[in-house]
């Protein structure tokens, strides 16, 4: 993890569609207008996020299996660099919502779960907070990251689909894989997808190792 | 270290040319017009500065591992 490649790839993935994105070809589409290259920002934040998680609750099964303090820090970090990009996302999403349909918060499933799910995880980070013994701390924690990312799971990605939602991809809407993202978008939001969830492993990984620096600082 | 930045530094330069070619090309000139090309610069400037700001503490953080 810390060689220096994947991190150089990452800047220059993000780098290069931040310039593809703003200046490339995109569908022309009633509404949207230009903001369809939002496509390339607000989704990758999210998808970012879910990978995060994704890292935690995978440490939080290796914590549980060994024991080993390291994994516990590793799952934590991996939460609070995830909710850096729920926050991006959420905060794009809302500039978003407000141009193309009129509100920034609409009553919308998709939205409704995303803030639930926000919540569950600082309530993640609350609950760490408030248990005093480190052991029980990190099991405790543990536990509930695993039961915390399948519901999010749900909550962001199958309950909108099973109602109306405005957001794409949800409720009867196409997404834009299906319609609108013709052949010129998917590179370009490909490799802002995987550019920004390299920035949020390096980010995390940055974390974590200040905090095992910190750890050993204090364990003495 | 030195040697990855500035070969980022060089190929952030020849983005500018290739804009500078772009804006001839596309006669059509609507974005052009639009001046979406300072956009452009202006999201990359302050990328470029958290990428670097991302680098300069990896490095503090390698230093201060290597410390122990």
């Amino acid at each position: 993890m810390k060689k220096i490649w994947w991190k150089i790839l990452a800047v220059l993935m993000v780098a290069g569609s931040i310039v593809a994105g703003l200046l490339g070809p995109v569908p022309e589409l009633p509404i949207l207008n230009e903001t369809i290259r939002n496509v390339y920002f607000h989704v990758p934040m999210w998808f970012t996020m879910v990978f995060l998680y994704l890292i935690s609750v995978i440490y939080s099964i290796k914590y549980l299996n060994t024991n080993n303090r390291n994994y516990d820090l590793m799952a934590v970090e991996a939460v609070n660099t995830g909710i850096l990009f729920c926050a991006c996302g959420l905060l794009t999403g809302m500039l978003w919502a407000n141009i193309t349909w009129g509100d920034p918060w609409p009553n919308d499933p998709k939205l409704n779960g995303s803030a639930i799910a926000t919540l569950m995880y600082l309530a993640y980070l609350v609950l760490r907070n408030a248990l005093e013994e480190e052991q029980k701390r990190a099991k405790i924690s543990a536990i509930y990251n695993i039961f915390a990312f399948p519901i999010m799971l749900v909550l962001l990605y199958i309950l909108p689909k099973m109602t109306d939602s405005l957001h794409p991809g949800n409720g009867g809407n196409s997404t834009f894989g299906d319609l609108d993202m013709d052949n010129n978008i998917r590179p370009i939001f490909y490799t802002a997808v995987i550019g920004w969830i390299l920035i949020g492993a390096w980010i995390t990984s940055l974390r974590y190792r200040v905090r095992l620096i910190d750890d050993k600082k204090n364990s003495f | 270290m030195k040697k990855y930045i500035s070969a980022f530094l060089i190929f952030l330069m020849s983005m500018g040319e290739l804009f500078a070619q772009g804006k001839i090309e596309m006669a059509d000139g609507l974005r052009a017009d639009g001046k979406i090309y300072v956009v452009v610069l202006v999201m990359l400037v302050i990328f470029s500065a958290i990428a670097v700001y991302l680098f300069a503490i990896d490095r503090k953080i390698t230093k201060l591992e290597k410390n122990k």
